[in-house]
């Protein structure tokens, strides 16, 4: 085994760095869209990279599970011919934050459970990532401490971290070791670099502190206890039932799956595209009855699916703390804020054997 | 962007054939289905496929025929969406494709020795049919048999035929009751949760199974409860709407359980206490 994990990106070199990449592979970064927004789009050189950013609008769930993917295609013409097919580009993401690091890492549990899931399976392997350190909070709506996911657990092929005028890039996988040698820009680290970085993390423990007053041990009991909770009853009278919520969430992964007949009418693909259980109809059964039918249902359903219902399944939060969904909800409903009314409201029922 | 074909995906069909359509009522057929190379499709009572009408979608539907049948299975099909529509349009010859079979079926080897109270509501009678049909050729594993049927009016009613060879069996308590009687109806009227007080039988070696729309739920159970069956003993399955059939797309679920793999059966007790289940 080589004994180099850490090496040196001067950020002089940085472009030079992006524009060799782009030229391997396509090359995917976050880019500036305008005030504070920013989405992850193909780019071949550092200057169109937002280093520091806000996450982007979707998150990079996009390139894993696309919006729209076919599943099968098939021909009638002369009997039935059909054949399952994969849609995927090889490509490298840069600068992916360990919120959504974490995001895919749920993802991935998910889609390898049985019955396996080989569209998302294969196409995930074809997608190298390089994630970036957030050195302090993006804004108000993040909640990465809470669940544990602003410091980087595995996940990426290799790992920047700002230290002013150059990256301390960790090297977490073969495939990461090769991109550094076919970059040649990049320095051997000595124990000054990695003296800063320990430095930097210590620093980052007093500005990343849990944004709610809640033991996280706490939250599945406390959830337990929530069923009924006025939260919901809240949420009902707020949410737009628009799924903005979901869909740039980066553990939300339903769909629905449809099929499409071409023009000529004798063949046509499957394919599965985003689906959303805030919207109406999502729950409902041939019979007619719809078993969430109640916004302040749906909401809810929401939130347990972050909160509870994965620690049985996962033992982890499907809440990865990016903040989005309270960044984008046209109602104003936040998640930290949603959590804050479950504490005060729960506190009595759970808290006092935590104190 | 790459295409390529993957053989292993769990979304791939299985080519079969229509070999024979039956119209029970102007809204349910039973087809009888065939998979290329008259493959068994192997599945256990209670156990759904995803039946594929191309150009359409998918659909979930509950095989109807005993797992004993092999080079073929039945389905009984109540035409409500654009898939069970579109396979009512279809015709002996005609080809679809089928995934599965998925789901956790009836438990089998748990009601083998035990007295079996069979409850089918409507179209419950789908699923049931298979359970039944396993029983009957079974019959020397299971204790009483009683099978209890309800729907809205006789001409709604189906497998007749077959309710009648029940009906004949000695080593069957079979009983049926219309909603609303037609003018040449000779036998109960009432709902079904009036057919229960005839029924006698030991609570602690019964297995009660009941399908049927969600509002047949709460009043059936509530009466097996009331005759001391154990909440253990009590199997119902539930209905959902299902696009992956393998725990993903989130449409089935119920709570943290996604009712595709980890039912359609459950046992009572542990959904009665989940809000969104019945």
């Amino acid at each position: 085994m080589k004994d180099i994990q850490y090496v040196i990106l001067s950020k002089d070199n940085f472009n030079a760095f992006i524009s060799r990449l782009s030229k391997l592979q396509k090359l995917v970064a976050p880019v500036a869209k305008g005030y504070k927004n920013y989405a992850f789009e193909e780019v071949t050189s550092g200057d169109q990279i937002a280093v520091k950013y806000i996450p982007t609008v979707l998150p990079p769930k996009k390139y894993f599970l696309p919006q729209r993917e076919t599943l099968l295609e098939y021909n009638l013409s002369q009997g039935l011919d059909v054949r399952a097919v994969l849609e995927y580009e090889r490509m490298a993401l840069f600068g992916v934050h360990t919120c959504d690091l974490a995001g895919i890492q749920c993802l991935n549990m998910v889609f390898s459970r049985r019955p396996k899931d080989y569209n998302y399976l294969i196409r995930k392997n074809k997608i190298d990532i390089i994630g970036i350190e957030c050195n302090e909070y993006c804004d108000e709506f993040a909640s990465c401490s809470l669940v544990n996911a602003n410091t980087p657990s595995g996940g990426y092929d290799l790992f920047c971290t700002d230290m002013g005028d150059y990256f301390i890039v960790h090297i977490n996988t073969q495939v990461g070791d090769e991109i550094v040698d076919a970059a040649k820009v990049f320095e051997r680290a000595d124990m000054a670099h990695l003296r800063e970085l320990v430095k930097l993390r210590e620093n980052k423990r007093a500005i990343f502190r849990n944004e709610l007053p809640v033991d996280p041990r706490g939250i599945p009991e406390l959830f337990d206890k929530s069923f009924e909770s006025e939260v919901w009853k809240d949420l009902d009278r707020r949410c737009l039932a628009c799924g903005n919520c979901t869909n740039v969430c980066p553990t939300c992964y339903c769909f629905d799956i449809i099929d499409e007949m071409n023009l000529e009418l004798k063949g046509g693909r499957r394919y599965r595209r985003w689906d959303s259980c805030q919207l109406e109809p999502f729950a409902k059964v041939a019979g007619g009855e719809n078993f969430r039918k109640e916004r302040a249902a749906r909401q809810r359903h929401r939130y347990y699916c972050k909160f509870r219902y994965p620690v049985l399944k996962y033992a982890r939060f499907f809440c990865t703390g990016c903040g989005r969904c309270s960044r984008t909800c046209m109602a104003g409903i936040k998640l930290k804020e949603t959590l804050n009314t479950l504490i005060e409201e729960g506190i009595t029922k759970v808290w006092k054997k935590w104190l | 962007m790459e295409k390529v074909v993957i053989n292993e995906s769990n979304y791939n069909v299985k080519k079969a054939r229509i070999l024979r359509t039956k119209e029970m009522t102007p809204q349910e057929k039973l087809f009888e289905i065939a998979l290329e190379g008259r493959m068994s499709l192997d599945h256990e009572p209670g156990q759904f496929i995803m039946l594929s009408v191309f150009g359409v979608g998918e659909a979930p539907l509950s095989v109807s025929s005993s797992p004993a049948v092999r080079g073929s299975f039945d389905i009984c099909v109540r035409a409500v969406g654009k898939v069970t529509s579109a396979l009512h349009r279809l015709e002996a010859g005609d080809e679809v494709g089928i995934r599965g079979p998925y789901g956790k079926g009836f438990p089998i080897r748990i009601l083998e020795g035990n007295d079996l109270l069979i409850v089918a509501g409507g179209l419950g009678i789908a699923p049931l049919r298979s359970l039944i049909k396993h029983v009957l050729y079974n019959r020397r594993d299971f204790g009483k048999v009683h099978i209890l049927l309800g729907c809205k009016t006789p001409s709604d009613m189906l497998f007749v035929d077959e309710l009648d060879l029940w009906n004949k069996r000695m080593d069957v308590y079979y009983e049926c009751t219309v909603d609303r009687a037609a003018p040449d109806w000779a036998g109960h009227v009432g709902l079904i949760t009036t057919l229960l007080p005839g029924v006698h039988l030991k609570p602690e070696r019964t297995f009660a199974i009941v399908v049927g729309p969600p509002i047949m739920y709460k009043f059936v159970i509530k009466e097996l409860l009331a005759k001391n069956i154990p909440e253990r003993q009590i199997l119902i399955s539930l209905e959902r709407h299902m696009k992956c059939g393998m725990g993903k797309c989130g449409r089935c679920q119920i709570q943290g359980l996604y009712v595709c793999q980890d039912g359609p059966v459950f046992n009572y007790a542990d959904i009665k206490n989940m809000s969104e289940a019945l």
